[in-house]
Order: C-alpha cells, then sequence, then structure tokens
C-alpha cells in the first residue's frame, strides 16, 4: 500500500477534492478501520449526551435525569471494551502500516479517553442530589455555562476526529486556555460564596468538584484533539516536543 | 444522419470483382474474403444498433443519479451496511464531505440516531444540534433494498412557532388568572363581614366591576386576534375612504365621553387614494392606535391624527405627546402582552395585546407599520397602507 505524501493536513483518505460522490469501500482494512472509527464516534455520540443531560439535570434539579446519566455510563464502558478488541483484532489479523497503524493507535487512545469524559459527565450527575438542599443556591446558574463551554470543545474536538482534520484539532486545543480561566473565575466566585454563606459550603464544595470535573473534561478533550492531530500528520503538536513517526 | 451503405456496397463489390479477374494474388483472397464478411456483417450491425437506440433513454448512470440528489433541497444519506455510501450536496454541507465513505456514526453521532438506524425496522425522530447548537432537525430513514435513505427536514422554525403558542397560552391564561382572583377573593369577602359596611361593600362592588371589565377588555381582544389571524390569508375586499372612517373614530371617541376626546387634532389630507379594507378591522386599528395616544400622552397634550398620500398609498400617523419609549423596547412593542410598565398599563386599562392586534390588522392590509420615539417628547405610529385598484368609493 503506497504511503500518502505526508504534507497532507488532512487524514489518511483524503476525501475532500475526491471527485467520486458515491463510496466504494475497496479492502477488509477500509471495513475494519471503518467499523472502529464508527464505535468511537458512538461513545463520543454518548459522552456528548452525558454532559448535556448532567448539565440540564443540574440546571433543573432534576435527580431522575441525574440517575439516568449514571446509569448510562455503562454503555460507555461497554464500547470502550469493543473499541479494544477491534483495533487489537485488526493489528494482528490485518498487519497495518503507518498511517493506518497511526490511526488505529489513535483511535484505541480516543477511545479511553472518551471513556473517562462519560466517567467525569457520571460524577458530576452524582453529585446533584448532594447540591440540592432546601434552597436552590444562587452559584449553580454559572455552572451550566461552563458546561457549554466544555461539551462544545468535546464536540469540536469528535468533529476533527471524524473529518481527519488536523487544523480543526489545533483549534480545540487553543481553546482550553479560555475553559481553564472560566474555571478559576468561577472558583474564586465559589470560594466567596463559601465565605459569605457558611450554612451552605456543603453544598458549595460539591459545585467545586463539579466545576473541576468540567475544567478536566475540556483537558481530555485537548487529549482526543492531540492525537487527532497525530493520526492526521503523523506529529505531536508542538508543544509537546517535536518527534514524530512518519 | 444514418451513412449510407452504398459506400461499402462498392468496395464488396469490387472486391468480388478482383477476385473473379484473377487480378487479386492468391495469397490476398483469404484476406479479401474476410473483407467482403466484414463489410456485410458491418452493414447489418448498424440498423441493429440503430434499433435498439431507438428503444428508450438507458438507466440514469451514477453521476447522473449523484446530479439530481444534489438538487434535492434537504440533506440526503444513503446507507449500505451502516457506511454512507452516498452523501448529497446539502448533506456534505451540513455534515461535511468527509462523511462519504465513513460508518454513519461518524457522520451523525447523536445516540438516538446511531439505534434508529441500526435498528431492522428503521425509525424517524427528532434530533438537535446538527450545524448548530440551537437547530432542530427531523430524521427520517427509509430501507430501499438493501441500502438505507436518510432524509434530514429542518424544524428549527416550527419548534420556535411551537415554542412562541405555547407562551402566548400561558401569559394569556395568567393575565386572566390575576383579575379572576381579585373578584374571587372580594367576592368572598362581601359575603362574609364586608357586606355589612355600605360603604365597604360599596368599594369592593367597585373593584370587583373593575377587575371584571378588565377581563372582558381582555377577552374581547383575545377574541379579536384570533378572528383577524384566521383571516390572515384572505386579502379584505372593501374600498374605504380612511379620511371619513378616521372621522368617525374621532367621533366614537368624543360621544363615549372620553375626558381626552378634545385633544385629538385630525389633520386629512383632501385628495386621499381610496384603500382596500376590512371596515371593522380598520376602525379597530385606528382605535387602538387613537387610544393608546390618549392613555400615555400626557393629559392635555394633543393628539395628531395625520392621513396623507405617501409612495402612491395613504399613510396613517398618530403622534402624542408623553413620556416616549426607549429604543431597546420599541422592536418588541407589538409583541403580545409585551409591556414597559406593567403596573402603569394595568392602570390604564390596557391588555397588552393593543399593537399585536394593529400589527396583525395592519398585516393582513399589505401595510407597513412604523413607531417612532423619543424619549421625554412622544412616540409617533404610523401605518402605511397601499391604494386600492378601484376608483369607487363606499363610505
Amino acid at each position: 500500500m503506497a504511503t500518502p505524501p505526508s504534507s497532507a493536513r488532512h487524514g489518511r483518505y483524503p476525501r475532500i477534492g475526491n471527485p467520486s460522490l458515491i463510496h466504494h469501500p475497496v479492502k477488509a482494512l477500509d471495513t475494519d478501520i471503518g467499523q472502529l472509527r464508527g464505535l468511537v464516534a458512538q461513545m463520543g455520540g454518548l459522552a456528548e449526551e452525558a454532559i448535556a443531560k448532567a448539565m440540564q439535570a443540574l440546571g433543573r434539579a432534576d435527580l431522575a435525569l441525574a440517575e439516568e446519566v449514571r446509569a448510562a455510563d455503562a454503555a460507555i464502558d461497554l464500547l470502550e471494551a469493543e473499541v479494544e478488541r477491534l483495533a487489537v483484532r485488526i493489528i494482528a489479523l490485518r498487519a497495518p502500516l503507518s498511517g493506518e497503524l497511526r490511526e488505529v493507535v489513535a483511535a484505541m487512545k480516543i477511545a479511553s479517553v472518551v471513556e473517562r469524559i462519560g466517567d467525569y459527565a457520571k460524577n458530576i450527575a452524582r453529585r446533584i442530589p448532594q447540591i440540592e438542599g432546601e434552597h436552590r443556591i444562587e452559584p449553580v446558574s454559572i455552572i451550566p455555562a461552563m458546561g457549554r463551554m466544555a461539551g462544545e470543545m468535546v464536540r469540536d474536538a469528535l468533529d476533527a476526529f471524524g473529518a481527519r482534520d488536523a487544523d480543526a484539532a489545533l483549534s480545540v486545543c487553543e481553546s482550553d486556555r479560555a475553559l481553564d480561566d472560566f474555571y478559576d473565575s468561577i472558583f474564586r466566585t465559589l470560594v466567596t460564596y463559601m465565605v459569605e454563606n457558611p450554612a451552605t459550603i456543603s453544598q458549595v464544595a460539591h459545585l467545586l468538584f463539579v466545576a473541576k470535573n468540567l475544567e478536566r473534561i475540556g483537558d481530555h478533550a485537548t487529549n482526543v484533539a492531540e492525537m487527532v492531530y497525530y493520526a492526521a500528520t503523523g506529529n505531536q503538536l508542538a508543544d509537546r516536543g517535536t518527534q514524530g513517526v512518519k | 444522419m444514418r451513412p449510407s451503405p452504398r459506400l461499402p456496397l462498392a468496395i464488396a463489390a469490387a472486391i468480388v470483382t478482383g477476385l473473379a479477374v484473377g487480378l487479386l494474388r492468391a495469397d490476398w483472397t483469404a484476406a479479401a474474403l474476410a473483407a467482403v464478411g466484414g463489410t456485410v456483417a458491418a452493414l447489418l450491425a448498424r440498423p441493429v444498433r440503430e434499433a435498439i437506440a431507438d428503444a428508450g433513454p438507458a438507466a440514469p448512470t451514477e453521476p447522473a443519479l449523484a446530479a439530481v440528489l444534489d438538487a434535492v433541497a434537504d440533506p440526503v444519506l444513503v446507507l449500505t451496511g451502516g457506511r454512507v455510501t452516498l452523501a448529497n450536496a446539502a448533506a456534505r454541507a451540513l455534515l461535511g464531505a468527509h462523511v462519504v465513505g465513513e460508518d454513519a456514526r461518524v457522520a451523525i453521532r447523536h445516540p438516538d440516531a446511531a439505534e434508529a438506524l441500526a435498528a431492522d425496522e428503521p425509525r424517524d425522530l427528532e434530533i438537535a444540534g446538527l450545524g448548530a447548537r440551537d437547530r432542530l432537525w427531523r430524521l427520517v430513514a427509509a430501507t430501499g433494498g438493501d441500502m438505507r435513505v436518510v432524509t434530514l427536514h429542518d424544524r428549527t422554525d416550527n419548534a420556535a412557532a411551537e415554542r412562541m403558542r405555547v407562551d402566548f397560552v400561558a401569559n394569556a391564561s395568567h393575565e386572566l388568572r390575576t383579575p379572576l382572583a381579585s373578584i374571587i377573593g372580594y367576592a368572598e369577602t362581601l359575603a362574609d363581614e364586608a357586606g355589612d359596611d355600605p360603604d365597604l361593600r360599596r368599594r369592593f362592588l367597585r373593584i370587583v366591576g373593575d377587575e371584571a371589565r378588565r377581563m372582558q377588555r381582555l377577552v374581547e381582544d383575545l377574541l379579536s386576534l384570533s378572528r383577524i389571524e384566521a383571516d390572515k390569508y384572505r386579502l379584505p375586499d372593501q374600498p374605504l375612504d380612511l379620511a371619513l372612517l378616521i372621522e368617525e373614530v374621532c367621533a366614537e371617541f368624543a360621544a363615549a365621553g372620553d375626558p381626552r376626546a378634545g385633544d385629538v387634532a385630525c389633520t386629512v389630507d383632501p385628495d386621499l387614494p381610496p384603500v382596500t379594507g376590512d371596515r371593522a378591522q380598520l376602525s379597530q386599528l385606528l382605535h387602538n392606535l387613537v387610544g393608546n395616544a390618549m392613555k400615555y400622552g400626557r393629559p392635555g397634550t394633543p393628539v395628531i391624527v395625520t392621513a396623507g398620500r405617501h409612495r402612491g398609498g395613504v399613510r396613517v400617523a398618530v403622534a402624542d405627546r408623553g413620556d416616549g419609549v426607549a429604543a431597546e423596547h420599541l422592536p418588541r412593542l407589538t409583541e403580545r402582552f409585551y409591556r414597559i410598565d406593567a403596573g402603569r398599563s394595568r392602570t390604564v386599562g390596557g391588555t397588552g395585546l393593543g399593537l399585536a392586534i394593529v400589527k396583525h390588522i395592519a398585516e393582513r392590509h399589505r401595510g407597513r407599520l412604523d413607531l417612532q420615539s423619543t424619549l421625554g417628547v412622544g412616540t409617533t405610529i404610523a401605518v402605511t397602507f397601499p391604494a386600492a385598484e378601484s376608483a369607487v368609493i363606499k363610505g
């Protein structure tokens, strides 16, 4: 299998510019990698939904929805196991090389990161019953905005994965800074609130953890983006050093 | 144009003649015979080929099929074995050109969609967030042979309209519930102790009457609105003289004993073109505009009503001198139940629907509504109606 020009900013199979609008799959490796990517995308969709629902449940104090999120995490875990199995099978049976090998390895690593994103969403959901007390505390209203930002990073990272778009992956990494700044500002606001309203310390402490979980979700979205970049270009992202496998 | 068979026949004849005359050498004979045979075959084949071609159009080729689907406005995906084998232009624009050849789940990540598409019997469902965060889509899946055909229909506008309808019902119910609660409260108090004291009784009964009349005004306006909306697509057909109508409305306010009726000053151009309209509705529109001006203008200041030619049509404007409306509120004034100062609106007996009704009537008459205001000075609301087609005027 000939190696494509590594200067391509898009991935291994440059469909953009492909004049054929109708796809004809050509070989078994193609089909397997397609299935692998489908599984990763499916996991990604579930993780995105978990984040959105957790935020909704928090905003509405919806304990039933929170429980749904918690229970739905098992599906993400199962899919991760399936991705791993399939990836190992592909490597063993099809002996992919170069760009295709990068794709398979990246898919496996992305799946494990997406599984952790799902876990964070689940943990947020598990805290919701503790945050709801007798009265609705005001700081709850600032969290969903951060949740939206983190959710968008995950969505953009998964879109970049789907399109094998190295440039889009780069943008995700750049937006992590804004999320971290948002977290710092929320942290200060929550601490101030706790000092002024000591009766709510226990609830607000949980909110702090929720905000921290969202910040970690953003970090993981960045990890997904880094692996998309690597799979597409063969290079690691600049700030992590320049060694790359071509 | 069918080429003539005369040339090949002539060649065949020449070869046969040559053979007969023995002019052609022996080792050329086989070639000559082959040439004759080929010519005859060629002569026969062409008519057969042309006959087949005349039988009808061939099935669309791959590029032609893709072109046909590209012409479809809604995004369409064709899935074979769970992979996207075809995506039309709209689908590529929405989901990205990279989706061709990818697993369906890479194209649409929404978990419900993945489930629906993988099922034996493909289902339809609503999904949100494709393309932009707040866009709502209906995904319709159908089976064609061993393929799945997925169409996406943009439902964003429908959802917004539905939300507005739900909000309107909620708001209207709330507006009715408030005076109703008052009436029940005071009625119960009258039945108890207050009924014995004549002064208290008089006061409470007056309040009950006021609140009941408030509800009545609101119900009238709601009915008006629903009637106007029902007629939305039926163009009005009476030719009317707006000058006469304005005079009538002003006279009605005076006759009703409205204290500010004397402040209304009308300036109407003498040769206004007739306008096609619904008499009752235009009368209501004028009533609402003049009524608003009288309510919100400062007492003692004039309410100026003008009607004049404007770009071939008629422009009716009602201006008050009052507190005016801030710029950020202006675009929302025609929203149902939108109020800048709820307390003041209730005090002057407003229902919150007056300008919404004006807007709907103006729209039905293909008129243009124009709101202008300066804080501290006053507000002018104008409607420009297109002139009527015919020249006959009915009073």
